[in-house]
């Protein structure tokens, strides 16, 4: 089969992630391409949780409504997703736990029983019976159970063998025909995105849905020179950061909105002080708590002007893993390069999905040069006024140099000013660093375009929707641009991309059209929009029929 | 070194009188002894946070991180996380330190972070104006509270023996040659260093007198100690509220392994960016 979905669900503690994660990888070592699609409420039990993993023999960044099987542990499972079945598709059910339903029946206590298994392997027996069925060879069952268990695979592959040999074989779930593919999710490829950059030191407070990155970087501290801190608040993540920025240490932070709230003098801070951090801001839907563990793209407008007053800063919003690894790693060289914060600004969607993912792990990152070599400064002046805004930087210690940063306005040596001329000469500086910024980002295609080439209308989305788009529009004349880059926006870019066209539809995950307002600001007029705002993301079905009536 | 160079030519802007030309030059006196007796002068580092006291950045002639009101103390532990061979200082204000970053102070004697803080303590917000803040006795009639102050002040020795600080001590701007003591006990001390200075406002709230008259000396001999009850007990002498004897100098010192220790000791080896992502995402194929 070209394409192939399957949905597992049941109660939330029951190991839904966990199995969902072994279905993709699964289907991963199968040689296809794939993408997990996680749904779970904020409860650690009780509650419905679900994950769909979808796969086909091309990129996958977004899952459909219907699915080809449905695996359900529970009679909750069945009620809300049996309807979502293919024609020809196939419901195995738990026929310990739900009485009644429509498919193959899976006795999963009975294989418990029989093979003395604790009930934490019961998601590895209904493993089991969907790879029969799905025509998944045994071999590769073993070796899926062998890489994710360890040591703990032989209990979980008994289980799973007793439940394969239940069940009769439905379908032949086709290999791809090339190399089986890393799958990660995007916290995961931000995490190596910024180990890749050059990361030294990771600082967050735990807040969904960027909480994985910390807990992976901490494990992978254990391997590597990086060191990862989990401080008293958010306040505290970022003024940490800064300081150990000064003292010459690449950090990163991650968050959500309600933690980039707490960070936002910070991150003013790290403008006006021109030392460098790199921020992920994981979007959830609020206000304020809000949905904890869902997604939303509301925060570009928030993090476009957060923190008082004016100065540089660098947004960007990766569609998938792949380019979550390449924009945190440029993000976190940009930031240093041009001494400016930087936003990585992600979602639920993004962070905790799994991809299969294409990543160079000696991938150069190749930020211009724009003149930062500090070393013939004498004496040193940390703000030094050069014709592209950026001073030569150094971090303390620094052998003959006394290093200044300073909140208040500061002339060239980092002292307190109050002058006008010295405040509006700082002031152009830092207006003149968006300038350079903006023009070295140029050469790393900010505004990503595909679709058909004679199109007269373009969907214009950013952040992880793009990834349903590209789906979405398949088989319609239609050409999709996706600004990767959103400050500085990239006009000049933009311009080239909506070339041609007559109509301008945005599609955005918010009801206030936050993308479609920074085009205006810009300049750029659109026609039409589709949003939605309920936490999910839009399914490939879904979004191509509400295209369909505004294109 | 003459220590004249380690004054900046920036314009000094404190009032006459103000306590804190005392701590200045009893910083500058202990960093250049400092940097006589060895130790590289690019290595010391200053963080202050905003208020009066925060201008020390401008005046000394060593590196600065002027930092946000209260938030001196996060700044300080990530530079000093990030090379634990920097002598870290953060001169904070009562308002910045005792107010508006508090929860800083209780975690970074909690962590034993190797950094020094000097708190400017005038017992009021100078820079604006002469509000109460939490060291402000019950009753103080600032603009904020023309009334009084209808709170109790916050004792921060008793705090920051409670909460874990490794040293603790109280200065008074008046008695030069006891806080450069201090300020060198404190700098050489591994672990987090407390230093309360009691700093006379000129402006908007001079004790002069009051201190002049009830302050003490403790006995060097008998104190600092690595004793929490007795240190506790000593602590709660003075409440900064009502009239009693003020103790001057250090009460509690002890040594227990540092934040930057416990983390160092944790820290596996060096490896190559690529090759560390390569080897998960073999993990993960
Ligand atoms: C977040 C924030 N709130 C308020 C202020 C205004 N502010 C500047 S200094 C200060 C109080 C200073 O008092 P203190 O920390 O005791 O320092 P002092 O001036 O007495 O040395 C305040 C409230 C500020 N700069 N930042
Ligand atoms: S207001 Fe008080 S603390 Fe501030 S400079 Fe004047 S005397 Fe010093
Ligand atoms: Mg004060």
């Amino acid at each position: 089969m070209e394409e192939f979905s399957v949905l597992i669900g049941g109660r939330a503690g029951e190991g839904i992630n966990r199995a969902s994660a072994v279905l993709n990888r699964m289907m991963a070592r199968l040689g296809r391409f794939v993408y997990m699609y996680y749904d779970y409420p904020s409860l650690i039990r009780g509650g419905h949780n679900f994950a769909i993993v979808r796969s086909a023999d091309h990129a996958v960044r977004t899952h459909r409504d219907r699915v080809d099987m449905v695996l359900c542990l529970d009679s909750e499972t069945v009620r809300r997703h049996e309807g979502r079945l293919n024609p020809g598709g196939v419901l195995l059910y738990d026929s310990s736990t739900v009485k009644e339903a429509e498919g193959v029946p899976v006795p999963l206590n009975e294989v418990l029983d029989a093979e003395k298994a604790p009930p934490i392997t019961r998601n590895s027996g209904m493993i089991g019976a969907f790879c029969r069925v799905a025509g998944i060879s045994w071999p590769l069952v073993e070796e899926v159970f062998v890489r994710e268990f360890g040591r703990h695979a032989e209990v979980n592959l008994r289980v799973a063998r007793r439940a394969y040999d239940s069940v009769e074989t439905q379908f032949r779930v086709s290999g791809g025909n090339r190399e089986p593919m890393p799958v990660l999710t995007g916290n995961e490829a931000i995490a190596l995105g910024l180990v890749r950059g050059g990361l030294d030191t990771y600082i967050a407070y735990p807040m969904t849905p960027t909480s994985s990155i910390l807990h992976f970087l901490a494990e992978f501290a254990r391997r590597t020179e990086i060191t990862v801190v989990h401080p008293e608040s958010e306040i505290a993540v970022i003024l940490m950061a800064l300081g150990a920025a000064y003292a010459g240490s690449r950090c990163a932070v991650g968050t959500s909105g309600g933690g980039f709230c707490l960070m936002t003098e910070g991150l003013s801070l790290s403008g006006m002080a021109e030392v460098p951090v790199v921020i992920v801001l994981g979007q959830r839907p609020g206000p304020s708590t809000g949905l904890p563990t869902y997604s939303c793209q509301t925060e570009l407008l928030f993090a476009r002007h957060a923190g008082q007053g004016e100065f540089p800063r660098l947004i960007a919003a990766p569609m998938d893993a792949d380019e979550a690894y390449v924009w945190s790693a440029r993000a976190l060289d940009f930031a240093w390069r041009f001494q400016v914060p930087a936003i990585l600004l992600v979602d639920k969607t993004l962070c905790e999905g799994g991809y299969s993912a294409v990543i160079d792990p000696d991938m150069k990152i190749s930020t211009p040069d724009v003149g930062t070599d500090a070393s013939q400064d004498e004496p040193y002046l940390r703000y030094r006024v050069t014709p592209t805004g950026v001073s030569p930087m150094r971090t303390v210690p620094s052998k003959g140099a006394v290093i200044k940063v300073n909140s208040y306005e500061h002339d060239e040596s980092g002292t307190t000013t109050e002058d006008a001329s010295v405040s509006a000469t700082m002031q152009e500086k830092r207006r003149e660093k968006v300038r350079t910024l903006a023009d070295a980002l140029a050469g790393f295609e900010p505004v990503a375009v595909s679709g058909a080439g004679d199109a007269r209308v373009g969907v214009v989305t950013w952040g992880s929707t793009g990834g349903v788009v590209l789906e979405a529009v398949e088989g319609l004349a239609l050409r999709v641009i996706r600004p990767v880059v959103l400050e500085p926006f990239p006009v000049d870019a933009y311009r080239a991309a909506v070339q041609g066209l007559d109509r301008i539809v945005v599609v955005e995950q918010n009801w206030t059209g936050q993308l479609e307002q920074l085009l205006r600001v810009h300049g750029f007029a659109t026609d039409a929009r589709v949003q939605q705002y309920d936490g999910r993301p839009f399914t490939v079905e879904d979004l191509a029929s509400r295209l369909a009536e505004v294109v | 070194m003459a220590t004249s160079d380690l004054i900046t030519p920036a314009t000094n802007t404190w009032c006459p009188g103000c306590g804190n030309f005392a701590i200045e030059h009893a910083l500058k006196d202990v960093v250049a002894r400092m940097i006589d007796e060895g130790t590289p002068a690019d290595e010391f580092v200053l963080v202050t946070g905003i208020g009066c006291h925060g201008k020390m950045a401008d005046y000394l002639g060593i590196n600065s991180f002027y930092a946000i009101h209260g938030r001196t103390i996060p700044v300080a532990t990530g530079i000093a996380l990030a090379n634990p061979d920097l002598r870290v200082i953060c001169c904070a204000g009562d308002g910045d330190c005792y107010g508006e970053g508090l929860e800083h102070l209780v975690f970074a004697a909690k962590r034993n972070v190797d950094i020094t803080l000097v708190v400017h303590d005038n017992r009021v917000y100078g820079l604006t104006t002469g509000q109460y803040t939490p060291t402000s006795p019950l009753g103080f009639p600032g603009r904020s509270t023309p009334a009084g102050s209808p709170e109790y002040p916050l004792n921060p020795l008793a705090l920051m023996v409670g909460a874990g600080a490794t040293f603790v001590a109280r200065a008074y701007s008046r008695r030069l040659p006891q806080l450069r003591a201090l300020i060198e006990n404190a700098l050489s001390h591994r672990g987090f260093s407390f230093l309360e200075v009691l700093q006379v406002c000129a402006s908007f709230y001079n004790q002069t007198g009051y201190y002049d008259e009830h302050t003490y000396d403790l006995d060097p001999e008998e104190f600092p100690i690595a004793d929490v009850d007795r240190a506790l007990h000593l602590a709660r002498e003075w409440d900064y509220s009502r009239d009693s004897r003020i103790s001057l100098g250090a009460l509690y010192r002890s040594r227990l392994p540092t934040y930057q220790e416990h983390l160092a000791a944790q820290r596996a080896g060096i490896r190559e960016p690529g090759r560390a992502i390569r080897e998960f995402l073999d993990e993960r194929t």
